[in-house]
Parts: C-alpha cells; structure tokens; sequence
C-alpha cells in the first residue's frame, strides 16, 4: 500500500482566494522511499507540505491526501499528526516559558495519547541529542529561545526520532546551516529511516542529499509536478536550474 | 451590569431580613446605609469607642466623596446592597446546595476537598478560621509571632494595632476605603518581632472566604527590624460572595532590613467588584515583594502602593492578569521614591481572551531626594484574540536628575503560527493556547508556592476550556 497518496490536489490560499497554489499535484510515496521536492521559489513546496498538515492559511478546494490509505484531507492538523505525519519547519516556533523538557513530553504524551515513561523517555532524549551534538543542559532552557538557527533545526531532528512518524516531512530543514551541521541533519535522518516509513524533503540545495539514498526527486513548478526522476535529476538541477521546466 | 444580575447571588432570606430592618429602624433610603448601623455593627464586635470613632468618620467621608472619573466604570454598584450585608448575614447557615452551580464545578475541577469546599464557599462552621490557625499560632508563638484575626488584634493588641491602623491607607484616600474603613470586618493582623524569620509562608486562605468576612476585611503587617515573612492571602478558588463589592484593605510596614513577599491569588466570582486598597511602607534597607495574579471578578481595580522610605528600599513587583469575557481587570502598581539609592523591579503580564479588558497603569514619583534611584518596569500583553483589549498607561514624575529608569512595553496577540506549530506536535488547538498562556505566565508562576502554581495552571486551563469553536 501506498504510504502517501496525494491525488489531483489543489489549494487556494485563506488570504486570497484567487491565489491559486496547487493546481492538481500528484504524488505517491512507498514506505521505506525518501522523495525530494525541488523548485523554483513560489512554486508551491511549501504550500504542499502545509496543506498535508491541514494548515490555516490554505484551502483545499480539490483532489485528496491519503495516508496509509486513510483520507486525511479533512482532518485537524493534530489528528493528521496523530496519524503519523511530522514536519520540521522552516522557521521553528519559540515557546517562551516552556522548557525544552516540558515541551518533549507534552508533544510525546500527545501523539501517543499515554503519559511517557519518565525514566526511559529521559533516557532515550539525553541518547538522541548526544546523537545530534546537541547540549543535554539545553532541555532545562526554554523551548527554542536564545537557539542558534542550527540549534533549533537540530531540535526539529531530535523531535521526529523521539515521535518517530510514519512520514516526515522535511521543509527546507538544511537552509542556513552550516556544512556540519548539514551532516548531523542527514544522520539524524539515516537514524529515522527504515522500511516502513518514509520521508519527504523539501530543499533547493543538494548537499543534504549527499548522504542519503534517495528514491525519487520531483520538480515543482506552478503547483504542479512537472518531472520526476531518480537522485540524478537533483544534481542536473543544481548544475543548470529549473528554467528548462519553466514555461 | 443590570440590577438584576447583582441581585441574583443574593439569598432570598437575606433580602427579607433587610426588609424588615428597613421597616424597623430609620434607615436614610437614600444610601441605606446610616450610623446606627455602623454603631450597631460596632457595638456587636465590641469595640472600643477609639475604632467607632474611625468607622464613623469614614462614613462621613463616604458619603462626601466622589466616584473616581477615571477607569472602569462603576456606576451601577448598589449601595443599598452593602447595608443588606452588614448585620444579618451573620445567623444565616448557608448550605453547598445553594452555592450557584458554576462556583461548584470549578470547585469541583480544582480538586478541591469536598470539607475544604464548603469552608470556601462559606458554610460549614467547623471550618471556622480561628480553629483552623490555632495550631499555626502554636508554632509560632515561640517566635513572638501574632498571627490573628484584625477584629481580635484590636481586641488583644490595642497599643500595636493603634500605632500602625490608619497610617499607611488613611481614610480619606478615596471613596471606598472610606467605606471600607466604616464596615470593615474579618482579615488578619500579623506582626513578627525583631529579627525574627519564618520558614513558611503565612496563608489566609480561609479567612477571606469565611461568611460576611470576605467583603471589608483589613490586613495589617508589621514586619519588625531584620525580620523576614511570607504571606499569602486569598486563594486560587472561587470566593462565593453575596455581595458584588470588595473593598478590602492591606496595610503593610516593612522595618528596617527587613523582608516582606506578600502574594496574592485571587480569583473572584464573575459579577464582583473588586475595589481592593494596598499599600506598603519600606524603612532603609527593607524590601517589599509583591506577586499578584488576578483571575476573576467583574471589575477591578487595584494599584498597590509602595513608599520607599529609607535609604536602599527595595519593591519588586509581579503581577499577572487574566480578563475574559465581561471583565474588565484595571490594575497596576504605585510607587513613590522617597529615599536615595531606593530602587523598583516591575514585571507585569496580561492575557485577555473574548473581549476582556486588561488595563495596566504604572505611577512613578521618583522624589528630589531619591538621587542614585533605580527602576525598571516592563509590560507585556497577550491577546488571544480580536476583540480583547489590552492597555498599558504608564505615568512618570522624576524629580531626580540622578536616576536610572526604563519602561518596557510589549503588546500582542497570541501568535496563530505558534498554535499551528503545537497542533504539528498533536495538541489540540485549546492544549496549544493552553501551554503558550502558561509559558507566558511562568515567570509569575513560580514565583508562587509549587501548590499555587500548580493550581494557577489550573486556572488558565480552565479558562481556556470551551473557547475553541
């Protein structure tokens, strides 16, 4: 079955409603598959990754997402995460006043809908932040206030291997960070990754994907895809850009 | 708010009672409230004729003043309901069936026990305060500590009472200490000796909720010459009222070197007016800290004072407010710099959701002789939504050319992105508001006792509860 179903999709944007975004975006992913979705700025990446996760500022006016074969168009977005979906974020929220502790367990106990084990959930959050050469002292601060924009985007990787998703959804994860912090990135990744689940990286650089097998790169141009290919087709990109596909 | 919404909580049997006064003695109708009264009310306290004296004088008072004409409005307060109060209340045996059903539910959500419950909601007569503070009193006896109730420290202490009652609220200050100073009655009266220095926090948490005694109480402190305490007064729970005014008083006096954190909680009924007076007297080298988070009633209004007296004095203030739907919480803080090298830390928040209105207005008068003063005040507002309001009126007199002063202010609405952000990590939209209000409250938060920020959250949970769709 398919993991991620995403059929004739089209969306509009809440603030204007003749924006049209996505005019009729396939997309079908496997489990154990990593996708990568490249394309000029304004073609919709975003957008995609926002209306999976039922965002506000979108509206769905046609086609379908399916998860496992579930419709989740209609979904809240914390059903959708319930679900299974995860998404790290361009610009990751600070929460003042909530630690990075309190916010851990708070997002663990509800997706899983129990009360995590304390000892075995601290446990299991000192290992992974070793993992990202992130500070285990950093779970005492506030939630995201005073991190370095790698700090924070280490904090997006440190948050999908403890929920671990069906899908994760990475939207631009590597920009503005540093070529280490990059490779920490692609090993959190590899972490995650197994047969049954699958990820989707949103980017416009390649050096992220140096480190992963990637399955399939897709180009999105005008809310639609218009050419799918294997990693090859990442590194075409990267050396001539996307006006071939720009009408 | 109409006539009839005041009247609501109002006992049916204590409307007759005030009828039949009516028809017996000579009440002036027009303010029905008149110095028999005060004197009967005196009389039954058995006060001495010093106390009489002052309620009598603050009724004159009373009725000379002005409504203040700036503010909340309050024009629609009842001051035939305050004579209703004064005597009957005193026989009646209230029963937790005749509690309203949503002061009872947020009881109930609290957790709070079922004989605790009553105590609050002001039945149950076993609860009686002066049982419950005995053992309390034991403990610190051996320290020199009076802790009473006000009506028994005019009765036990004449001299000490006499010397500080009056001195930092006087009774002309406005129109509702006036009258408060004519009805006054319930509070506490603590004071702790020379260097003496209490390991726990001092909590009226009964005394405010006891019948007929949360309206007009008076507290007065006296913290001694190196001596520290902590008190907290109110409690996070609903106070369940008859009558829609508060117009209580705080009076606190802070020696030298001395340390005083007095902390309050309060969480009103939904139709009080709270007209709450406080203020503190700071000697060289004391500090006063004030933390106050202010949930409930209607209307309020209240800026403490504190006077830096002495050379050094310290005030930190910590406030929290939170208006939802038809309330309007006008609060804030006064501050006179009197001394040099004196110095203030204010951190005030607000959060308002579904039109309420959060109002904070800072006085500052910093003294020609306050040189070296220091002060630093910073605002901040959460508006959870489109139709609330959030104000920050800040009034500064500096008379001082040597002295520090900032004033930050910060005002905004409950970030959508945020909430979008949290519902990601699979909260609902009410859990993501939930953990973004407290985060926002946390620095006042644990600024309380672990069981009052605990229950604080509570609070916020609770008032957030049914918001969404």
């Amino acid at each position: 079955m398919d993991l991620l179903n995403i059929n004739k999709l089209c969306t509009i944007a809440e603030d204007d409603h003749d924006k049209k975004i996505l005019q009729g975006l396939d997309l079908v992913i496997k489990p154990g598959e990593i996708h990568v979705i490249m394309g000029p700025n304004g073609s919709g990446k975003s957008t995609l990754a926002n209306t999976i996760f039922a965002s506000p500022r979108y509206i769905v006016t046609g086609g379908s997402i399916k998860l496992c074969g579930e419709d989740i168009t209609n979904l809240s977005t914390d059903q959708i995460a319930k679900k299974g979906v995860f998404m790290s974020f361009q610009t990751p929220e600070e929460i003042p006043g909530i630690s990075l502790a309190q916010f851990l367990k708070t997002t663990k106990h509800s997706i899983t809908g129990e009360k995590p084990n304390l000892y075995k959930f601290t446990t299991e959050v000192e290992k992974t932040m070793t993992e990202l050469n992130m500070k285990y002292e950093y779970v005492n601060r506030e939630f995201n206030v005073g991190f370095s924009g790698g700090e924070k985007k280490k904090n997006e990787i440190l948050q999908m291997l403890l929920l671990n998703p069906k899908l994760a959804i990475l939207d631009e994860t590597d920009s503005g960070l540093d070529v280490d912090a990059i490779k920490i990135v692609s090993r959190g990744i590899n972490m995650y990754k197994n047969d049954d689940n699958a990820v989707l990286i949103i980017t416009h650089n390649t050096k992220i994907l140096e480190n992963l097998k990637v399955d399939r790169v897709h180009v999105l141009v005008d809310g639609k895809i218009v050419k799918s290919g294997d990693s090859s087709l990442a590194r075409e990109i990267e050396d001539n850009g996307y006006s071939k596909y720009i009408k | 708010m109409q006539k009839t919404d005041i009247n609501k909580y109002v006992d049916n049997e204590v409307r007759n009672i005030y009828d039949e006064a009516v028809i017996n003695t000579t009440l002036d109708k027009k303010f029905g409230l008149t110095r028999e009264i005060i004197e009967e009310l005196s009389k039954e306290k058995e006060e001495p004729s010093w106390v009489l004296d002052i309620r009598l004088k603050a009724l004159e008072q009373f009725y000379k003043m002005e409504d203040p004409d700036w503010g909340p409005d309050i024009s629609y307060l009842n001051i035939d309901n305050i004579a209703t109060y004064v005597k009957p209340v005193d026989n009646e045996v209230r029963r937790w069936e005749d509690v309203p059903e949503d002061i009872r539910s947020v009881f109930d959500k609290l957790g709070i026990p079922e004989s605790e419950k009553k105590a609050l909601a002001g039945s149950g007569a076993q609860f009686d305060s002066e049982i419950v503070y005995h053992n309390l009193t034991e403990d610190l006896k051996k320290q020199g500590v009076i802790y009473t109730s006000f009506d028994e420290g005019i009765r036990k202490y004449p001299e000490l009472v006499k010397k500080y009652f009056t001195k930092a609220v006087p009774i002309y200050d406005h129109k509702y200490i006036a009258l408060h100073y004519a009805l006054f009655s319930g509070g506490s009266f603590v004071y702790i000796p020379k260097g003496a220095k209490l390991d726990r926090p001092l909590q009226s948490y009964f005394r405010l909720n006891a019948p007929g005694a949360g309206q007009f109480e008076h507290t007065l402190i006296i913290v001694d010459e190196g001596a520290e305490l902590q008190f907290i007064e109110g409690c996070s729970a609903p106070g369940y009222n008859e009558l829609n005014l508060h117009a209580g008083c705080v009076e606190l006096f802070v020696e030298k070197n001395a340390y005083l954190r007095f902390s309050t909680i309060e969480n009103w009924s939904k139709n009080m007016l709270n007209l709450n007076t406080k203020k503190c007297y700071v000697s060289e080298g004391g500090k006063i800290e004030w933390i106050m988070g202010s949930f409930g009633s209607k209307v309020s209004m209240l800026y403490p004072l504190s006077v830096l007296n002495g050379e050094g004095a310290k005030c930190d203030f910590l406030n929290i407010s939170f208006a939802g739907k038809g309330q309007n919480l006008d609060t804030g803080i006064k501050v006179i710099h009197n001394a040099p090298r004196t110095s203030t830390v204010v951190n005030a928040k607000s959060i308002s959701k579904d039109g309420g209105i959060c109002t904070f207005r800072s006085n500052v008068h910093v003294k020609k002789k306050a040189k070296k003063a220091k002060l630093a005040l910073s605002c901040e507002s959460l508006m959870l939504d489109s139709i609330s309001r959030s104000d920050t009126i800040p009034v500064n007199t500096i008379e001082s050319d040597d002295v520090v002063f900032s004033h930050e202010a910060k005002i905004g609405k409950i970030s959508e992105q945020a909430i979008y952000y949290l519902m990601t990590r699979g909260m609902s939209e009410e859990e993501a508001k939930s953990l973004i209000v407290r985060g926002f409250a946390e620095p006042i938060a644990k600024a309380f006792p672990v069981e009052y920020a605990v229950e604080m959250n509570r609070l916020i949970d609770l008032e957030l509860e049914g918001t969404i769709g």
